[in-house]
């Protein structure tokens, strides 16, 4: 009896820590910053949200990590296929290269495009020659995205593959249809949720992106300043207020990308 | 098509990962040896991969530790009500959705020093915000999910039967825990370690805004790269960058070799 009564203070303690530790971790702060933008009412939060620069910032990174998704979308799909589907040497050691995006410190992933990409580097002399700049411009912010974003949508994408019914593809062309067609009615449709998921997953990643991003973009404000960046030079300028403004919206933004891949993968495991 | 398709994806890995990996051994070692040497062997980058290790060590023992825990009660608990444990299981995901600056950024505005709970610590002569404290609070949020996520599944997946059996026979958790759940968890949590570890000796976002990356006291290697870049002192920032390169490397190797293990049982 003694032992049990113990046992029950002990698991009693357990849970009340485990469940703290996470309320006070996770939950806390974000209800925290919602908590500062709009602790002085409406007012202070539009004005903040309403200042040109900031605006600028959110849609910039709008607009850049939608290209690095859809970039995403197409190496991915391709070499998601490429992996799976063909036996070629060293289709092994690419495989396990995918994750290195998610391996390597963003700042060091930073630097390496901007060794690569940057004036004094082969690629940027040349396209200086050429009349456009890479690095510190957009370019070279959305080079940044694709980067830290790459295994996203070869990691959605490959399990799908794997499990595709060979049968349904054979009996798509015993029945006569060309490659490409049995492409697009068989296996894509079958690889279309992972692309999708993958692709909003890599999206919310590259909106929130600020390591690799902040070394090679100028952060010029209206121009090649994005948002996470913008909240950062706010927190530096001793500005909260405006950091949260500007942090709300880009939250309230992952927040709902979030909630979508889920719907998504629930949906599709209830099928 | 396979030719073309091969040739293609070969291309991508060789321009998005291979060069600029080489870049960064090239780069270390512009001056040779002697260089390399010299820009690792300055007291802030040693001071800096200092911090990086207690940083790893501290969060990767913590989170392991809460992240199976929390594991085990999302999954196991009978406690918890459904709805209330879908709730919580969503909310596991939270950090993912967050941008690392702003994961700094709510650390500050909570602990800061002109907020009430930060001023009291203060007094007491406990600095978190632009200390240690800060910085791992901030890479715990950053790498929350990545344990449990890990461990979940595995735990879903071997069902509760098991340990039911062995509590009926009378044992308390502790063993049921080593003999009968620990065996089939153990690869996935192993691979959430790697995970964690590769995480948190990357993370840059939340450690900048956190630490105010002061020099010789609050400076990680990934804020070390990124000031010595601002300072356009490339060839340092080449030598530090490599070093974390060769972690994540090897960390990569590790994730592999856990994933077939994973695998296998």
């Amino acid at each position: 009896m003694n032992n049990l009564f113990r046992n029950r203070w002990w698991s009693f303690g357990f849970r009340t820590t485990i469940m703290l530790y996470f309320i006070l971790l996770i939950v806390l702060p974000i209800i925290g910053i919602y908590g500062q933008s709009f602790r002085s009412g409406w007012g202070p939060f539009w004005e903040s949200v309403s200042d040109p620069l900031a605006w600028k910032a959110v849609l910039l990174t709008l607009k850049l990590a939608i290209i690095a998704t859809i970039i995403n979308i197409f190496l991915g799909t391709m070499i998601g296929w490429s992996l799976i589907r063909y036996r070629f040497p060293g289709r092994r050691l690419l495989n396990s290269l995918v994750d290195l995006p998610f391996a390597l410190p963003t700042a060091v992933g930073g630097l390496m495009i901007l060794l690569l990409l940057g004036p004094n580097s082969l690629v940027g002399s040349l396209a200086q020659g050429l009349g456009f700049d890479i690095v510190f411009h957009e370019p070279a912010i959305v080079v940044a995205m694709v980067f830290v974003t790459f295994p996203f949508v070869i990691r959605a994408v490959q399990p799908l593959l794997e499990e595709l019914d060979k049968s349904e593809e054979e009996a798509a062309y015993t029945l006569g249809a060309s490659k490409t067609r049995a492409f697009f009615q068989v296996i894509f449709p079958t690889m279309l949720p992972g692309i999708s998921s993958g692709a909003m997953l890599a999206f919310s990643r590259a909106l929130a992106e600020f390591g690799a991003v902040v070394l090679v973009a100028g952060n010029i404000p209206g121009k090649t300043l994005i948002a996470s960046v913008y909240i950062f030079g706010e927190i530096e300028s001793d500005n909260p207020q405006g950091a949260a403004a500007v942090s709300v919206m880009l939250l309230t933004l992952s927040f709902v990308i979030l909630w979508a891949v889920n719907l998504v993968q629930s949906r599709r495991l209830g099928k | 098509m396979k030719k073309v398709w091969v040739s293609l994806t070969y291309l991508v890995f060789l321009i998005l990962l291979i060069i600029p990996i080489i870049k960064i051994f090239t780069g270390a070692w512009a001056e040779g040896w002697d260089g390399f040497i010299e820009a690792l062997s300055r007291p802030q980058a040693l001071h800096a991969l200092m911090m990086t290790g207690i940083i790893v060590v501290v969060v990767t023992a913590l989170n392991t530790i809460f992240g199976v825990m929390l594991a085990l009660y999302l999954v196991r608990a009978n406690w918890i009500g459904g709805k209330l444990k879908q709730l919580l299981n969503s909310l596991v995901d939270l950090p993912y959705a967050v941008s690392p600056v702003i994961g700094g950024l709510m650390i500050v505005l909570i602990l800061g020093p002109s907020t009430a709970i930060g001023a009291l610590f203060e007094d007491i002569g406990f600095k978190i915000v632009y200390a240690l404290p800060g910085m791992i609070l901030a890479t715990l949020f950053v790498t929350f999910p990545l344990m449990v996520r890990e461990v979940m599944p595995v735990l879903q997946e071997i069902g509760a039967q098991q340990e039911e059996a062995a509590s009926t026979l009378g044992a308390y958790s502790w063993y049921t825990f080593w003999h009968v759940t620990w065996p089939s968890i153990r690869w996935g949590v192993i691979y959430g370690v790697v995970l964690t570890v590769a995480r948190s000796l990357g993370e840059f976002g939340a450690v900048l805004v956190v630490s105010g990356n002061i020099m010789n006291k609050t400076q990680t290697a990934t804020t070390l790269v990124y000031q010595d870049v601002e300072n356009f002192n490339v060839l340092a920032a080449n030598s530090v960058a490599l070093v974390l390169a060769a972690f994540s490397v090897g960390l990569l190797l590790l994730m592999e070799w856990a994933k077939k293990r994973k695998e296998v049982h």
